[in-house]
């Protein structure tokens, strides 16, 4: 039984050295070292050292220093004898070791004759895993997007592996793209469309969602829970369904290629969202307060205006970055409704962009980087407020 | 007085929500009604652009005689296609102005110059031109002329608006010989991109609701590609993806694992051969369906977390005193108490996946056997440019997603009833 965990955990602590030594090298090889092979048997065959002696010595000496020594010897053996690398990949690898040797030295042999521990182990670094391989999923195409933006076209012809970024170029030439896109491409005016349509439909969007929310929540009338249902069924209707008649009856109206027809749009189909999510927080305000306010002979609209909007301004600035967000990404009718490029949100600009063979793809790279900012910055930066709204299921997609 | 507050109440009720209500219908039930309208008439993109009479003002000075200006207007029907009846005309001039020569289908009065030029076929064109004279023959304002411009009306037959239906649309959606396949395309699609999402959700969830370090900033992270634009996560993948200067054929071909690039969006078939079957995968729909899944697991993921950290702690407790392992409490305590999340999670993602459109769009075009139902609305509609025949498919769309709808709310409605 102890012989079975023994070699368990050791398996196991060295597939997951292997994977995080293998995500090095990759990251590596993208800055334009030449590694060509990941020496994989190698690093297996010293994970299995590693963890069976750390489990050998045990307490006998400090962590500190075991940890030095192991991380030392496998730097010396994966990058100079083997290949000769540089300083920086070695000190990475050099921490990489340092956090394993941490992660493991928490197991003695009195660990693996518990119940379980197996299981547990295993539980422990699939979380492990779990946490690296998620992040290099979800990271690794926006640190692409990134840094491919500030390559140039040769420099990426010459070898499709470095990315490596030279901070001693001239600010100009590291911006390159963005220059250019800013002023061949009129991307300074797309800014402004996408601006303007996002914000006006967070506006917009606002005035019709506040008292109608209120509505629901509050007042009695026939057709009520109808309504309260029928915003739910609302949201689930796909916009596929909408583009081919609203796209007729826009040209009709002339109302393509103009920011109002997106705006009418836009506010319509995030509509139910922002009253669903509203509702549910004007129900959980104390009705006390309106009822003096009724006594103090206050219209409706001066409950709205002086009681609810201050008390919920938590939720209605959540619902506004929502909007925000969804009008800021929205591409399926912009690409249906916007043709001339006069009237292009950033979104339906990059699209455009990459209907032409020829635009370099770090220029659309850099438009991709300048769509995507603002919304991860607010998404990070009011994080809190957003992620229970998210589970209202707030953003359709 | 209590009877008077309740109908006080119900009008103020119908007064906040009209708004709302009169925009959400004009823009999404409306053209769902639409949709149905148009989808039984032969109706081309071409023609629904409504006919109007154009004119395009010219002045042109008289060199003899500066007190004389001579104006010519280019009238055309700009419909290649239908006629228009009844074309109206007038235009605005000056007060010292005098007409030389009067036109029999148009008069001269209070300043201004009235026609009336009957039928336009389709096609139309003429050159209409009038002589001006100045009775103080002082120097004519070129640019205030220009700026008046002429109005010109008429009416014709708006295609959408009579009342010619054929079943044509409908007949060549369901008895092409590619429906079945795209139907089958657009099932796998949806289908193994929901249950995707959905596994990575619980994976994810189950790992965030442990304590580690830079907990808060992971969960962050696991929401990033389901808030980024579309467009931007899309190309980024399309670049690392390309199979000519794409950064994940460049690494593997570094480190020798393949020889020749895989066009991983572009290619219909990949043969693959485990334990000695071969079998044909569906590379470009697959790309497509994992794209789904990196893009759509963080909904689920976040579900799933916020129902993970409700689960009573005692559960775990209780179980670890009978010694249960880690295995047996993910089986036997976490997957019952997540159950109904994830049905919910299924049949919204479900829902959502059968409409999806941007993505696959952007990443292939519907190319290499990717193509949807969705992307089939817009290629009929748009690229072969038969707007009945969009129509047609978007309505066996919604027919679809009414049989789901009906699902969902019969299980949320079952559950809604357990508790």
């Amino acid at each position: 039984m102890k012989t079975k965990n023994l070699i368990l955990f050791t398996l196991i602590s060295s597939f997951f050295l292997i994977f995080i030594v293998s995500i090095w090298k990759i990251l590596a090889t993208l800055q334009g070292l030449n590694i060509q092979n990941f020496n994989l048997g190698i690093i297996f065959i010293f994970g299995l050292l590693i963890s069976f002696a750390n489990l050998r010595i045990g307490k006998k000496i400090k962590i500190f220093y075991k940890s030095i020594i192991f991380s030392l010897i496998f730097v010396v053996c994966d990058g100079y004898i083997i290949q000769k690398l540089p300083l920086w990949y070695n000190t990475g690898i050099f921490l990489i070791l340092y956090f394993f040797v941490n992660k493991i030295n928490k197991y003695s042999f009195a660990d693996l004759k518990e119940q379980h521990s197996t299981q547990v182990i295993f539980f422990d670094f699939l979380t492990l895993f779990g946490i690296l391989f998620f992040s290099f999923v979800i990271l690794f195409p926006f640190y692409m997007m990134l840094i491919t933006s500030f390559k140039t076209q040769i420099a990426l012809l010459v070898n499709p592996l470095d990315f490596s970024i030279n901070f001693g170029q001239d600010f100009k030439d590291l911006f390159k793209s963005y220059f250019v896109i800013f002023k061949s491409y009129k991307f300074g005016q797309y800014i402004l469309t996408s601006t303007i349509v996002s914000v006006g439909t967070v506006i917009i969007t606002l005035i019709f969602a506040i008292p109608a929310a209120y509505a629901i929540a509050r007042l009695n009338f026939f057709g009520k829970t109808f309504m309260s249902t029928s915003i739910l069924i609302i949201y689930m209707f796909p916009a596929i369904v909408l583009v081919i008649p609203l796209y007729t009856i826009f040209s009709q109206l002339g109302l393509r290629n103009s920011i109002e027809g997106l705006l009418i749009v836009y506010t319509a189909t995030t509509l139910p969202v922002a009253i669903y999510m509203l509702q549910g927080y004007f129900k959980s305000i104390p009705k006390e307060l309106e009822e003096a306010a009724i006594l103090d002979k206050l219209s409706w609209f001066g409950i709205i205006t002086k009681i609810i909007i201050p008390l919920s301004i938590p939720a209605i600035s959540s619902v506004a970055l929502y909007v925000f967000m969804i009008a800021w990404n929205e591409f399926l009718f912009s690409l249906m409704f916007l043709d001339n490029p006069n009237s292009f949100t950033l979104s339906r600009a990059i699209q455009y962009l990459s209907g032409d063979a020829e635009t370099p793809r770090q220029y659309l790279m850099a438009g991709s980087v300048i769509v995507t900012l603002p919304v991860l910055f607010i998404f990070v930066y009011f994080e809190k407020y957003l992620v229970s709204g998210l589970t209202a299921g707030s953003v359709k997609g | 007085m209590k009877d008077t507050l309740a109908n006080t109440e119900k009008k103020t009720a119908y007064i906040l929500t009209l708004p709302a209500v009169a925009l959400v219908f004009a823009i999404i039930l409306f053209p769902i009604f639409a949709n149905v309208w148009i989808s039984f008439k032969e109706v081309e993109l071409k023609d629904i652009r409504i006919p109007e009479p154009r004119a395009k003002k010219i002045i042109k000075s008289i060199s003899e005689d500066p007190s004389k200006i001579k104006i010519l207007y280019k009238l055309r029907n700009s419909s290649l296609l239908q006629e228009i009846r009844d074309v109206s005309f007038q235009d605005k001039f000056p007060k010292n102005f005098k007409i030389e020569k009067l036109d029999p289908r148009c008069e001269f009065k209070k300043y201004t110059l009235k026609c009336k030029f009957g039928n336009w076929p389709a096609k139309y064109r003429e050159n209409f031109q009038v002589v001006f004279e100045t009775n103080d023959s002082s120097n004519i304002d070129k640019k205030g002329l220009k700026s008046t411009k002429p109005k010109l009306n008429g009416t014709s037959d708006n295609i959408l608006l009579n009342t010619d239906f054929t079943l044509k649309n409908f007949k060549k959606v369901l008895f092409d010989n590619e429906f079945v396949d795209l139907l089958l395309t657009t099932f796998y699609y949806t289908f193994f991109g929901t249950v995707g999402s959905i596994i990575f959700g619980i994976l994810t969830a189950q790992m965030v609701n442990q304590k580690f370090y830079g907990r808060t900033f992971m969960r962050s992270v696991l929401l990033f590609p389901y808030v980024a634009p579309v467009v931007a996560l899309a190309y980024t993948w399309e670049l690392l993806l390309d199979p000519n200067s794409g950064t994940l054929n460049s690494l593997l071909i570094n480190y020798q694992v393949i020889e020749t690039p895989i066009n991983l969006l572009g290619q219909k078939y990949i043969d693959i051969n485990i334990l000695g079957f071969d079998f044909k995968l569906r590379l470009a729909l697959t790309t497509v369906i994992m794209f789904e899944i990196w893009r759509y697991f963080p909904l689920a993921f976040l579900f799933i977390l916020a129902r993970l950290q409700a689960i009573p702690q005692e559960l775990y407790e209780a179980a670890d005193v009978d010694g249960a392992s880690p295995f047996q409490k993910f089986f036997n305590i976490t997957l019952p108490q997540i159950t109904a999340v994830i049905s919910i999670l299924f049949m919204i993602r479900f829902i959502w996946n059968f409409n999806k459109f941007e993505d696959v769009f952007l990443l292939t075009g519907g190319a290499s056997g990717t193509r949807t139902l969705p992307i089939n609305v817009y290629q009929q509609g748009f690229a072969i440019s038969d707007i009945g025949m969009g129509s047609a498919v978007s309505i066996v769309i919604v027919v679809l997603l009414l049989l789901f709808m009906f699902f969902y709310f019969k299980l949320l409605g079952k559950r809604v009833d357990e508790n």
